[in-house]
């Protein structure tokens, strides 16, 4: 499916992250998964949210840099091979690239928490949203 | 316009000659009532009578900084305590400031010299001022303040800082004219910008800058986000406040009000005169100052002067913009480097603010470093590290071409540079802690 991420900029240097997810604490923003990108001096959080307007609106209002950009999440099924079978090699062979990547385990539907086994789940930023939808047979071929 | 037809438009001949005429009476004023003048010439074994045209000014010591200090806060006065009418100060490289005053006919000079700045810039009486420099001891806020008034404009003495209270009132009172330094009216810029008020639509159209140092590039930033036409212009307490120059409409140069202050270039190193169009060291003489004359004063601002005739009639000769001062430029590894060169080339570069820190440091064993830190644009952010490191390296590069060594771009999130209502701080220098 697909799914709107938050991201900030970050610089280097000691509770930078923490100022954000602070920031999105006391907003109420419940985080299912992050990840940081770094490039020595700077560094970009990656951020799947529970709802991502207001923590956009909360970092904003923080003076925090912040972008959205949507990206596919994927149910990956917990066996040897599933990312290669399920996603890698479809992807691949539609010519989809990969920007980058990364799992969380968390359920999306908070309310159906009780309910939902966690299960490993893949964020992708894609160049092609589309094409890779269809190769991962989220959308029918064409 | 011209303010005054008859002095700014002199025949050049004889404005060389008044100048002469005023430097001979300040020489004989300043022998007689200041010891240190005296004392300094007599060293020299120099009287006034022996200063016989303009060409044996190189003759005469110079003053520096230090000797404010050294006199404080009286010795340098060539008039009793009680003709005073106003004191300004300004902050010292020691512990005790420079304190400079005013007699009743320096402050109609002084009127004088910047009223013909702001009529050089297209300020009439019709037009609302707001000044947003510090009022107080520093001599920037009131001596536009007093030339203002004195054409007729509309003062709005808001002073420095309270930058939401400036953007309000610069719309409720349709201001025309922002008296800012560039660094505050960037500032302003901003914060317009956050509150979502273009100033572009606003009445501002007019912006008169100066106490700093600032590129071409800052002045575009300045114009573009303010919606104004910005002027240069330039002083310093030492020798009276804003008023020594500024800028006409043309805005190639700014003329110096010579009947007032006689210029010169030196070699910032050994003092010497350079002929004219080289760059070097301001020094400035005060022609008709009454209560504080200052001769050959070594500014440490490091510019040039054409006395080429200028299309808009003036004849006074004009500085160029101040690329730095003496004491702001730093050495890194063997090359001169001013701040002001850094900001024209990090304004090329898209997606960064125009708020940069310089930091030089040295490992011990190694060679100086270069880092500079600039603001991310929030507009520039996207999820992809490899266009904030596009942003960086575009950043380094412009760098390297303009300064000749390299330099690390440290990219940081906007506002965390320590904003300046008044003169900003550049540079860190760590190599002599």
């Amino acid at each position: 499916m697909r799914m709107t991420q938050v991201s900030a900029f970050l610089e280097n240097r000691p509770g930078r992250l923490l100022h954000v997810l602070e920031v999105l604490a006391q907003a109420g923003v419940n985080v299912l998964a992050h990840t940081i990108v770094d490039a020595a001096d700077f560094g970009i959080v990656h951020l799947i949210v529970a709802d991502p307007s207001l923590a956009m609106q909360a970092l904003r209002q923080a003076g925090i840099v912040c972008t959205s950009t949507v990206v596919l999440v994927v149910d990956v099924p917990d066996a040897p091979g599933a990312f290669v079978q399920k996603v890698l090699r479809p992807l691949a062979e539609a010519s989809v690239n990969i920007q980058y990547s990364y799992a969380f385990g968390a359920p999306i539907n908070a309310t159906a928490a009780a309910r939902e086994e966690p299960r490993p789940r893949l964020v992708l930023k894609v160049n092609d949203l589309e094409t890779a939808e269809r190769a991962l047979g989220i959308l029918p071929t064409a | 316009m011209i303010w005054n037809e008859e002095r700014e438009r002199m025949d050049r001949h004889k404005l060389r000659e008044l100048q002469f005429e005023l430097l001979r009476a300040q020489l004989e004023r300043a022998y007689e009532l200041v010891p240190f003048y005296r004392q300094a010439m007599r060293q020299r074994g120099l009287r006034p009578a022996d200063i016989r045209s303009l060409e044996d000014l190189p003759l005469l010591p110079f003053t520096r900084k230090a000797d404010f200090a050294d006199n404080y806060p009286f010795g340098l006065l060539a008039v009793p305590k009680r003709e005073l009418v106003r004191i300004h100060a300004s902050s010292g490289t020691t512990g005790k400031p420079i304190v400079v005053a005013y007699t009743r006919r320096d402050l109609d000079s002084w009127r004088e010299v910047c009223v013909r700045q702001l009529v050089a810039a297209g300020v009439t009486a019709d037009d609302t001022m707001q000044i947003a420099m510090g009022y107080g001891l520093f001599t920037g806020a009131l001596g536009w303040h007093g030339a203002a008034e004195l054409l007729g404009a509309t003062v709005v003495p808001i002073s420095a800082g309270n930058t939401r209270r400036q953007i309000m009132l610069i719309q409720d009172l349709e201001t025309t004219v922002l008296c800012a330094t560039p660094s505050y009216a960037i500032h302003i810029a901003e914060e317009a910008e956050r509150m979502g008020v273009d100033l572009r639509e606003s009445s501002l159209r007019i912006g008169i800058h100066g106490a700093e140092p600032w590129s071409e590039g800052m002045r575009r930033e300045i114009e573009e986000r303010c919606g104004l036409k910005a002027y240069d212009t330039y002083g310093l307490s030492e020798i009276v406040g804003p008023g020594v120059s500024a800028e006409c409409e043309l805005q190639k140069g700014l003329h110096v009000n010579e009947d007032h202050f006689l210029v010169e270039i030196v070699d910032p190193n050994t003092g010497e005169p350079l002929p004219p169009g080289a760059q070097g060291e301001l020094v400035i003489t005060t022609l008709t100052k009454e209560a504080l004359p200052v001769i050959r004063y070594r500014t440490g601002d490091i510019s040039s002067l054409s006395d080429a005739p200028c299309p808009c009639g003036r004849t006074l000769a004009r500085m160029a913009r101040v690329r730095g001062r003496t004491d702001d430029m730093l050495i890194i590894r063997g090359v001169n480097v001013f701040p002001s060169q850094v900001e024209a080339a990090l304004l090329q570069v898209q997606g960064i603010w125009p708020q940069y820190q310089i930091i030089v440091d040295r490992q011990p064993g190694s060679m100086d470093e270069l880092e500079v830190q600039v603001e991310l644009s929030p507009a520039a952010f996207t999820d992809e590290i490899a266009s904030l490191r596009r942003i960086q390296e575009e950043a380094e590069q412009a760098l390297q071409e303009a300064l000749g060594i390299s330099a690390r771009v440290r990219l940081v999130e906007p506002g965390t540079i320590e904003r300046s209502t008044g003169k900003a701080k550049r540079v860190i220098d760590r190599r002599a802690t």
